[in-house]
């Protein structure tokens, strides 16, 4: 097998030799790629307006959230066991939610609550990673997936996301709901993962 | 005179599939201008850098290769090299002998269309599924996909609808809606059966051994959630320096691939799960392919590997959009394809050399390139080389170019063919040689008035 990569390094390496100068890697600004306009300065309300334009949802509290479900009839789901002692009092005892998430029943599911570790205003992204959500399904197999989002978290711009990536193996953006335009170019959301994307901001 | 290949494919086209092209092509087009150029002030600067790293990177593979592959091996993933398709076949076959697993979910990626990846393993008695929904369409009718980013842009919903019906996905039904929803709940219970889960990259840093992988539908977070495995097949030009260039390039591949700011979901997978998450991959296996790639970086066209598959050079082009995307007979289709697939035809390259021919060399592909590829350039290098190469593909309906060449270097032929050209007012239509009659179909001619410069060179002045 290693025979292979020999032969690919070795003729990428004759491939490269008849150049007389490579290409230096380009300088550039940390806002290069920022948009130049975002209509305001504080990142939780930039973050809100932007959600909103992927046709995210926010909320500030745990009673306007729990006030929506209800009206949509979203009444199981899955919460991260670490949360559920803060959020559990806005629950009504119509709603049942299961601290742990159970694959072989993955449609008994409507919502699922995990952590996220960040959000990006710029883009109106959830930045959630491996090491602090307690299940990859429950946070995407659910039609409802909320982010728990900490107002502490919230970077000014993809950059500096980008520059805060740190060490765990499976760091996601989650912009928006799942969504294709496969089908005649008409926009379907919740194709895989959630068809809503929900942001419960927290102090 | 014959025709070219892909004109002759284009005559043939149904009107339908014509429109769903042209309609679905021109929407990706005018959403991407809107995004790039509402919110940035100057986009093509944003695009000359892009394209400076990436060609900054394909120069530097040599350094940065054996770079990210210490560092994805750092990370815990295993590193594979495949020399060409069958060897990148026949990894992902072992590492799934090694675990018993009969079952594969497939995020979309374009190496494993270029590998063959499905049929290899169907041959084998696995079973292999897309799931993007479009790929997953294609797959089940049969079908190629006929766009990088849209693959069924040439089936309507119709179509769609009699195919899901013939499946056992349900009643005929051909709301756009009610078909995602069905797809949604057969390829969910799919997923969970997987052993295994394969992705391509649409980045990987050498800086520090991320993939990042990009999709709308989240497929391929669901194909890392409900599997034991992850495979990512991973051309080895998909590399970037730092993950600092990453904000550059992730800004610019959805707004020119669809519009968007960003695409939904942006995975950013350096390993495999964290010890104390309950689902995903417990192996990470990354496959660097070359399949041509590397004779590709040898030629006078290695700029073209700079492309980091967004698609728009099809959106905006005038030959794509007439003659959608299986004209061009391979994997990668639209002014990319045309450069792209001919060189990684290796030895076929002959067969394909009539595409770098559609192309009227407008330059709107390299205009929307957001890494700045000159296509135009490429396509004429590969002109050149189908000429050397005598390629039949390339000669068809190239015009008959001796009479020319005698007018040319003979000026006394060259009069007589002005003063004798006049008879052409005359001739009937039905007598004008092919070539001549094709033209003026659509055009009208104008009065021949051959010989007017040459007189008025003669009657000039030398001052």
């Amino acid at each position: 097998m290693n025979l292979s990569r020999e032969k690919i390094l070795g003729r990428v390496r004759a491939a490269l030799a008849p150049l007389k100068t490579r290409a230096a890697h380009p300088t550039f600004a940390d806002n290069a790629a920022t948009m130049r306009s975002l209509s305001t300065i504080d990142a939780t309300a930039l973050f809100k307006e932007r959600l909103q334009l992927v046709n995210g949802r926010a909320f500030d509290d745990a009673a306007s959230l729990v006030a929506w479900l209800k009206s949509e009839g979203h009444t199981h789901g899955y919460c991260d066991p670490t949360l559920w002692p803060s959020l559990e009092s806005a629950f009504e005892n119509s709603f049942k939610v299961e601290t742990s998430f159970d694959r072989t029943r993955i449609d008994d599911y409507q919502f699922g609550i995990t952590r996220s570790v960040g959000a990006i205003a710029e883009t109106g992204s959830i930045v959630i990673n491996d090491g602090s959500t307690s299940s990859r399904l429950g946070a995407l197999a659910p039609w409802v997936h909320i982010a728990v989002v900490s107002k502490k978290q919230i970077y000014p711009d993809l950059v500096s996301a980008v520059m805060s990536l740190g060490e765990d193996p499976n760091v996601i953006w989650c912009t928006g709901p799942s969504k294709t335009a496969d089908v005649e170019g008409i926009l379907i959301q919740g194709v895989h993962g959630p068809g809503v994307q929900i942001a419960l901001l927290d102090i | 005179m014959k025709y070219q290949q892909i004109d002759q494919y284009a005559a043939k086209i149904s009107d339908e599939k014509r429109t769903a092209v042209y309609g679905g092509s021109k929407a990706g087009y005018d959403s991407r201008k809107k995004a790039l150029f509402t919110h940035y002030t100057a986009p093509d600067d944003l695009r000359r850098l892009a394209g400076n790293i990436k060609q900054h990177t394909i120069e530097n593979l040599d350094t940065y290769l054996p770079q990210v592959e210490a560092k994805l091996q750092a990370n815990g993933a295993k590193v594979h090299w495949a020399e060409d398709s069958h060897e990148a076949c026949q990894h992902v076959l072992e590492i799934m002998r090694a675990r018993n697993a009969t079952k594969i979910v497939k995020a979309k990626t374009m190496v494993s269309e270029e590998i063959g990846l499905a049929h290899y393993l169907e041959k084998e008695g696995i079973e292999c599924l897309e799931t993007d929904l479009g790929e997953f369409i294609v797959q089940i009718a049969h079908d190629q996909p006929s766009h990088i980013v849209k693959p069924i842009i040439h089936k309507n919903r119709r179509e769609i609808a009699k195919l899901f019906e013939e499946n056992g996905l349900g009643d005929y039904n051909d709301d756009p809606e009610t078909i995602t929803r069905r797809a949604r709940q057969y390829l969910r219970h799919k997923y969970l059966e997987a052993d295994v889960g394969l992705t391509g990259a649409n980045f990987v840093s050498a800086e520090s051994g991320r993939l990042v992988v990009v999709t709308n539908e989240g497929n391929s977070r669901f194909s890392l959630a409900a599997t034991k495995v992850h495979i990512a097949l991973v051309g080895i030009e998909k590399i970037v320096p730092k993950d600092r260039d990453l904000a550059i390039l992730l800004n610019l591949l959805a707004r020119s691939g669809t519009g968007q700011q960003l695409t939904v979901y942006t995975e950013f997978i350096s390993g495999p799960r964290s010890a104390t998450q309950p689902d995903g991959p417990e192996e990470m296996h990354v496959i660097f392919v070359d399949n041509g790639r590397t004779e590709v970086l040898a030629s006078d066209c290695r700029e073209i590997l700079r492309c980091i598959r967004c698609g728009a050079c099809l959106n905006v082009c005038p030959v794509y959009r007439q003659a959608s995307g299986h004209a061009y007979r391979s994997v990668y289709p639209g002014p990319v394809g045309a450069v792209l697939s001919p060189l990684l035809a290796g030895k076929k390259f002959p067969e394909l050399a009539d595409l770098p021919k559609a192309s009227s060399l407008c330059g709107a592909c390299n205009e929307v390139c957001p890494v700045n590829i000159p296509i135009p350039d490429l396509l004429l290098r590969l002109r050149d080389r189908g000429k050397r190469e005598h390629s039949e593909a390339a000669a068809a309906a190239a015009p008959p170019l001796g009479g020319f060449a005698l007018g040319a270097t003979l000026p006394i032929a060259w009069k007589s063919a002005l003063a004798l050209g006049g008879l052409i007012n005359f001739v009937p239509r039905a007598l004008l040689p092919r070539a001549v009659k094709s033209w003026i179909d659509a055009r009208g001619l104008p009065p021949w008035r051959g010989g007017q410069f040459r007189k008025w060179m003669k009657q000039r002045k030398m001052k």
